[in-house]
């Protein structure tokens, strides 16, 4: 069984990312890592191919080539190998583009289950499997928080708003999981030294055989027109505890009228 | 501009969120569509007409009857091509989230999704969108149509206007692919339980609290405040707590007087679920919690001491 994890590369701590207000993308010219909802989808796809005796776990990612590095995280964690797409003609690539080269690498290793994290650190974006799942022709279940293999088949737990369905669908399928199905693994020190090792391919456009037009922000259909400041929610008040934060939750309350 | 409103519907009734997009695709102008995809769902459409649809397009199908995303993207690909619409707007939700993100894919159409809010600005529609945990607003647009837009949760108010839609049937051929996944149990509204959505003072545990034992002291303080106690997502999938308890995207939207955040470190997941309560303290002990952004007072500390501590004093001074 041959399992696909898509990861993503997102700045480190997206609570101190910016926006360029030239380019008005992401800025990423600092620090990167593997994007923490991914990590979820790496934990889950080795908790399979231990379950299974035998698999295959490709790590396929779309982003700059220092992207690399953070994946050797879950390479270190157990993953078998890396397929990173790195394109400068890729770079920009909304939704319909960011899934039009994502199918293609997972075409050319053809998975017989491809899984997602819950959602984008950095985009909030929480719907890339839905397209990629389409363009593959491929039974999709999202929001995750079970799952469960037998013959053929996966078996998912979904959360909605109205609580838990439970779907099947048969494979090649794709499945993206919630940050609640486990709790990742750290990578031992044997691991983060043999991840070097592991097999790490970088792979353009062209090898994948899409048109520049069809990638980055050629390919894509949105744009961003302006940034601006969120309205203001009045002011916030942040205080250590210093043994008498109870004492002052006390007085907030009464000076609010809210007891 | 001619937008297409998607409408959800769960056991018989239309999801309020729809309707609110609804009435804002109506005050946006231009003709404003609906649609319905589902096993039996015409006697739905009255409804829509009177939020403001002028014609909703009804598929009947059994094959529709599960909430299953992609079904209903073959069946909005054949409506779109055959009536034509350049914006087709979602009410953000588990399901509507897939099929528009499906559907982009399919007709290499433009989706941008969380907005908070869609305006007409120099003749284009313009996306409102809050990014980077809300740090910034974003405006977005598309550069083709048509233009796909998902509505963050609990954005629009549905509102009344009385009119009558005309009802148009139509078919679609739903592709093999899209039939493979089986909806083996089927989520249904849970009605037992205690209601978080009436309740004036809210304290709501998350992971922080370590155990799901360590609900106790939320309870505790509930009690105290003579409020109600909520959950994340995150400990509702652990099975610490009920699901009827939670708040968030997937869960409740409440908007107590008071919402107190317990081990909590609000995720924008759990944040549109209460960001519209009046008061909101919140104890956390990583400083950089996201829920300090937003919280009247934050506390960076340890809940397990700040907490019954806190029932105590409340309680000390109801009795006094």
């Amino acid at each position: 069984m041959k399992i696909a994890v898509c990861a993503k590369y997102v700045p480190e701590a997206a609570a101190n990312a910016r926006i360029d207000p030239q380019s008005k993308r992401l800025d990423r010219s600092g620090e990167g890592t593997l994007n923490q909802f991914d990590v979820h989808a790496v934990e889950e796809a080795l908790k399979l191919k231990e379950a299974e005796g035998e698999a295959e776990v490709v790590i396929v990612s779309l982003g700059p080539e220092r992207a690399l590095e953070a994946m050797r995280k879950a390479l270190a964690m157990g993953a078998d190998r890396v397929v990173l797409v790195s394109d400068e003609g890729a770079a920009g690539s909304d939704l319909v583009a960011t899934s039009r080269v994502l199918a293609a690498a997972l075409e050319r290793e053809e998975p017989d289950l491809v899984l997602f994290g819950q959602q984008a650190n950095d985009s909030d974006g929480a719907v890339l499997w839905a397209a990629v799942a389409d363009r593959l022709q491929r039974p999709l279940v999202s929001q995750v928080a079970e799952l469960t293999r037998e013959d053929g088949k996966v078996r998912g737990k979904r959360q909605t708003e109205y609580g838990y369905d439970v779907i099947e669908a048969p494979l090649p399928a794709v499945i993206a999981v919630s940050d609640a199905i486990n709790e990742p693994r750290y990578p031992s020190l044997k691991g983060i030294m043999g991840a070097k090792k592991k097999p790490q391919e970088t792979v353009s456009l062209s090898d994948l055989g899409v048109d520049a037009g069809e990638a980055g922000e050629a390919g894509s259909r949105t744009e961003v027109y302006a940034l601006g400041d969120p309205p203001a929610r009045g002011d916030t008040v942040k205080i250590e505890d210093d043994g008498t934060g109870a004492e002052k939750i006390l007085a907030f309350l009464q000076e609010k009228k809210a007891l | 501009m001619k937008t297409l409103v998607f409408l959800e519907d769960h056991e018989g009734k239309l999801q309020m969120d729809s309707l609110g997009v609804l009435s804002k695709a109506t005050s946006l102008g231009g003709e404003v569509e609906a649609v319905l995809l589902g096993g039996e769902v015409e006697g739905l459409a009255a409804e829509a007409g009177r939020f403001g649809a002028a014609r909703v397009h009804v598929m009947e199908d059994v094959l529709l009857t599960k909430p299953l995303p992609q079904p209903r993207v073959d069946a909005l690909e054949t409506l779109i091509g055959e009536a034509g619409f350049d914006t087709v707007l979602f009410a953000a939700t588990v399901l509507s989230a897939d099929i528009a993100a499906a559907l982009a894919a399919r007709l290499d159409a433009g989706l941008n999704w969380d907005l908070t809010d869609v305006v007409v600005e120099d003749g284009r529609l313009v996306g409102k969108r809050p990014a980077l945990g809300d740090s910034v607003y974003v405006d977005v647009g598309w550069t083709s149509e048509p233009r796909l837009a998902l509505i963050r949760s609990g954005t629009f108010e549905p509102e009344e206007r009385g009119g009558e839609a005309e009802v148009q049937k139509f078919e679609a051929r739903l592709q093999d692919f899209s039939l493979e996944t089986q909806m083996v149990e089927q989520a249904h509204e849970e009605s037992e339980g205690p209601s978080i959505e009436d309740a004036d003072v809210i304290v709501a545990g998350g992971r922080g609290l370590g155990s799901p034992e360590n609900f106790s002291l939320v309870e505790e303080l509930a009690k105290a405040l003579g409020g109600a106690v909520a959950a994340t997502r995150a400990v509702v999938d652990a099975g610490w707590y009920p699901y009827v308890t939670q708040v968030g995207q997937t869960g409740k939207t409440v908007s107590p007087k008071l919402y107190i955040a317990c081990g909590i470190s609000g995720a924008i997941q759990h944040k549109v679920g209460m960001q519209s309560s009046s008061l909101i303290v919140a104890i956390n002990k990583d400083p950089n919690a996201p829920i300090f952004e937003y919280a009247d007072l934050g506390v960076v500390g340890d809940l397990h001491e700040i907490v019954p501590k806190l029932t105590e004093l409340v309680r000390a001074r109801k009795a006094a």
